[in-house]
């Protein structure tokens, strides 16, 4: 019966088609796996208690419907045996609540086992910074994981409260300025799946987003001695060669690290912008379209965006483009 | 109109917090219908981002604030006094310090909403925009410049100050001037619940404001009690909030359970079902409402001890809770039941606070939480609870009390049209948030992508929404379409048990003509044990002495915003100024001579 109750669900949500991207109800890693057997297994007792209550309450309305003719009601003022028997059903269905809940609790704690891959996330109105300590690299906003593998994420912010919640592989977890939280977790399948920020951060909560791709061992190498080698430089007397130029003597240097031309660390880490499918904390695919936008005017796509409108046009701005994407 | 201004009337006093709140409940309603329009579809009919983290917050702290509680407070004036047999209240001119406060606090705090040019804002509207719980470090001055927090904490301080005033008389009423033989035992059920209410708002609300004055600090002066870049810490505020707001929601529904316990009786024409057992219960759930707090904050990362401790104590609130909604059916079990739009919307009450109940099992736990807080589910959780519970259970109450509150009848034809368009709306608009939520969709978003999957889910929600605007203006259309009538309504229209009932409707200023004696719980009920009471004499036998009124409550609350004001612009004359009339009020206040 628990189980019709919960296929009814799951049938329900399938209705509106799919393939939801950042649902709860997809779990595709052990700790999100974890919480929704949990779930399901309180919904079912919460959908039996909702029969049986509803159920007596429509009966009552409808059986005790006041006629003419029948005689004054009983003066009943309660019933001991009662009131004791419906203390106890509550209290008793309760212990098959709390008992998995506290187990699951001490078992989801954010304890990674030796060996698990370290990740560091940092959040910032409104993006996400991801430091792997242990291959010394970073990126943002698109995480990549290698599948079934330990994942050990500590998180921090570097400004005001966010939370980091990917709901297919994990629950969420708060990032806060002066604390280091955990969240750990061992994703099972290959793909990608969405998230985003979902504690309220400001202007641009709502375009706080993020992806993670999970692939196997061999592309995720692949990838991480991507990120590892240094930026493209471009061609000399290229349009890319001329973006460079520009970039260097623009603003783009006092918040953005290019390896070779500029350090600072206000801004995303740009040595392979180019690489990333998308844009502005996921929240845009990474065209070119996009991107003059973006650069031309952040706040105008982005509310509250800290990135300034750029004072660049028509070739500089081109030129600027083409140097970012070919950043690979 | 003089009259009304420096009325201490417990009753004039109970109809302007009425009106007063019902008009913020419009426009609290207002802001929910524009963020539901604006979620209709991913990408919304262009409120922009800043404006709508302005209207959530708002809608939370003005349906909280200014429309739930003082709704909740216009009945306490109204009905609390008549239903103990006193006179008025204990401090009839704190009752209407505390109503003035409260109206003063409420348009202060919308007056953001205007207030943009002002502060050379550069638009219009500086409302509060950092949701109605301003978690730190988000409302320091590093990350909201504006004067918007400064709006929300000053405002916050007020209106506190107004429940608090309220929260003393009213225990010192229901404690003190009750009739002879109204033991506390024979109290009705909605006097008992507003006492275990004001209990816990004396002591919720010193940590709201304790909260509040170390933001202001935060705010005002440079210290750094919530900032970690300078020793502080964020999550304390999340502490210090929860610990109020855990209470508050139980300040915000024991009133409308104290309703329900007293609309369900009367409809079906026996006592209410395991009298004892409800009050008990109402006092174990306020008890146990402080011991919870950190169930808002399973996602901070308190460690699995402090986890299981909160889980478990918020797990253990669904028994007394479970155990009040048995003794309604128990109450309905057996009876004759008359379904007038009062005990339509106490039915109602029930069928809907369950769902939300039982939600609220699904994240006492705190591993399912850690993917339902800061979604719609949760959205939909608090609406089960705080619409379906608090709202319907406070419909009941207009529609049960409004003839002796007015001496009208309400259409019960309109009614019914109201109730049935209501509870449409309200699942149309509530139940596909936990669908929303469960497919990803947090709360507190202005826009979503919409390969999400939750675009049908939210037409639906703002469909509901508007059907739930549209049933709201056919209450009021009942309410104003009274007015024009004569006043017809007998004194106990609906053949009630207690003491408000043994008056005329509305009653005469002095209440009763002669304090009634009471000898038992039903006093105006033929039961087993005894008879109904005598009825009172039609005029009273000796001259009634009842106070006239005072300006001092209204000119002392009246220092407070301007003491806000002076805060919010930096300026300490005014602010002295502000100080000067309240302490010159209070000064007065305490020397008014006894007769004007």
């Amino acid at each position: 019966m628990p189980l019709v109750l919960v296929a009814a669900l799951l049938l329900l949500t399938a209705c509106g088609g799919g393939p939801f991207p950042q649902s709860v109800l997809h779990a595709e890693a052990d700790f999100s796996r974890e919480l929704d057997g949990l779930f399901k297994n309180i919904f079912a007792w919460a959908v039996g208690v909702f029969l049986v209550v509803e159920t007596l309450l429509l009966v009552a309305i409808a059986r005790f419907r006041a006629r003419p003719g029948r005689p004054e009601p009983k003066p009943v003022h309660g019933h001991t045996i009662l009131e004791i028997g419906w203390t106890l059903a509550p209290a008793l269905i309760l212990v098959f609540i709390a008992v998995p809940t506290m187990r699951t609790i001490f078992s989801s704690a954010g304890h990674a086992p030796e060996g698990a891959l370290r990740v560091e996330v940092i959040g910032h109105q409104w993006w996400w910074e991801y430091r792997y300590p242990t291959l010394g690299i970073s990126t943002s906003n698109e995480l990549h994981l290698p599948v079934e593998t330990h994942i050990a994420v500590e998180m921090t912010s570097a400004d005001v409260i966010h939370s980091f919640w990917i709901p297919r592989l994990a629950g969420k977890r708060d990032l806060i300025q002066g604390r280091t939280t955990r969240i750990a977790f061992r994703p099972d399948s290959t793909g990608e799946y969405w998230g985003q920020c979902a504690e309220f951060c400001g202007a641009s909560h709502a375009n706080m987003r993020l992806r993670v791709v999970v692939e196997s061992d061999s592309l995720f190498q692949r990838w991480v001695d991507h990120q590892r080698a240094a930026p493209v430089v471009p061609a000399e007397g290229s349009a890319e060669a001329r973006g460079q130029q520009i970039f260097r003597r623009s603003a783009c240097i006092g918040c953005h690290t290019i390896t070779g031309i500029s350090t600072a660390k206000v801004g995303p880490d740009l040595n392979h912008v180019g690489g990333r499918a998308t844009l502005a904390g996921a929240l845009f695919p990474n065209t070119t379209e996009m991107l003059r936008r973006w650069i031309s005017n952040a706040p105008a796509v982005k509310p509250g965006a800290l990135m300034p409108p750029q004072n660049l046009q028509g070739a500089d701005l081109d030129a600027v483009v083409a140097y970012l994407q070919s950043l690979k | 109109m003089k009259s009304w201004l420096t009325t201490t009337d417990h009753k004039r006093i109970g109809l302007l917090y009425f009106w007063t709140a019902f008009a913020f409940f419009l426009v609290g309603g207002l802001e929910a219908l524009i963020i539901r329009a604006q979620l209709a579809s991913p990408s919304g009919i262009g409120v922009r981002a800043e404006t709508f983290n302005q209207l959530f917050t708002m809608h939370g702290t003005t349906m909280v604030f200014l429309a739930l509680m003082p709704l909740s407070a216009a009945f306490f004036n109204f009905i609390i006094p008549l239903q103990i047999g006193a006179r008025d209240v204990a401090f009839p001119r704190l009752n209407a310090f505390s109503y003035w406060v409260f109206l003063l606090g409420g348009l202060f705090l919308n007056a953001s909403f205007v207030a943009g040019p002002l502060f050379g804002a550069g638009r219009l509207s500086v409302a509060p925009d950092a949701g109605w719980f301003g978690y730190a470090n988000l409302t320091s001055r590093q990350f909201s410049p504006g004067p918007n927090v400064d709006f929300w904490l000053l405002g916050l301080q007020i209106l506190g100050i107004a429940s608090l005033a309220a929260g003393f008389n009213f225990v010192v009423t229901i404690l003190n001037m009750r009739a002879p033989g109204m033991r506390m035992l024979r109290l009705p059920p909605f006097a008992w619940m507003t006492l275990i209410t004001q209990f816990l708002v004396i002591t919720a609300f010193p940590v709201i404001t304790v909260a509040l004055v170390l933001l202001m600090f935060d705010r005002l002066f440079g210290t750094h009690f919530f900032l970690p870049s300078g020793g502080g810490d964020p999550v304390l505020w999340q502490h210090l909030f929860w610990m109020f707001g855990h209470p508050e929601v139980y300040i915000l529904i024991l009133p409308a359970m104290g309703i329900v316990s007293e609309v369900l009786p009367t409809f079906s024409r026996k006592p209410l079902f395991g009298y004892t057992v409800v009050v008990y219960s109402g006092v174990v759930i306020a008890f146990l409402g402080w011991g919870v707090w950190a169930h808002h904050m399973f996602a901070s990362g308190l460690g699995p001890i402090a986890d299981s401790v909160f889980a478990g104590a918020t797990m253990l609130i669904a028994i007394p809770t479970g155990v009040k909604i048995f003794n309604w059916i128990g109450t309905l079990w057996g009876g004759q039941i008359r379904f007038t739009t009062s005990l339509l919307f106490a039915v109602g009450f029930i069928a809907m606070f369950i769902i939300g109940g039982l939600s609220g099992v699904t994240h006492a736990s705190a591993p399912t939480d850690l993917q339902q807080t800061d979604t719609y589910y949760v959205v939909a959780h608090i609406h089960y609870v705080l619409f379906g519970g608090t709202i319907l259970g406070l419909f009941a109450g207009m529609y049960y009390w409004w003839p002796k509150m007015t001496g009208r009848l309400l259409s019960e034809r309109l009614g019914k049209v109201h109730f049935w368009l209501t509870m449409i709306g309200m699942n149309l608009a509530f139940f596909p948030m936990h669908l929303s939520g469960l497919l990803g969709m947090p709360r507190r978003i202005y826009t979503y992508s919409p390969e999400l999957g939750v675009a049908g889910f939210n037409l639906v929600s703002t469909i509901g929404a508007f059907l739930v605007g549209i049933a709201s203006l056919v209450f009021l259309w009942n309410m104003l379409r009274t007015h024009r009538e004569p006043v017809t309504a007998p004194a106990n229209p609906w053949n009630a048990a207690t003491l408000e009932w043994a008056i005329p409707s509305p009653p005469p200023v002095y209440n009763f003509t002669v304090i009634p004696t009471v000898t038992n719980r039903l006093p105006l009920w033929q039961t087993e044990r005894h008879g109904p009471m005598a009825p009172l004499p039609e005029r009273p036998p000796t001259p009634i002495h009842v106070p006239g009124g005072s300006w001092w409550p209204m000119i002392t609350a009246a220092g407070l915003p301007i003491m806000a004001i002076g805060a919010l612009g930096r300026f300490l004359p005014v602010v002295f100024a502000g100080l000067l009339i309240l302490i010159v009020g209070i000064y007065r206040w305490a020397f008014e001579p006894f007769e004007m």
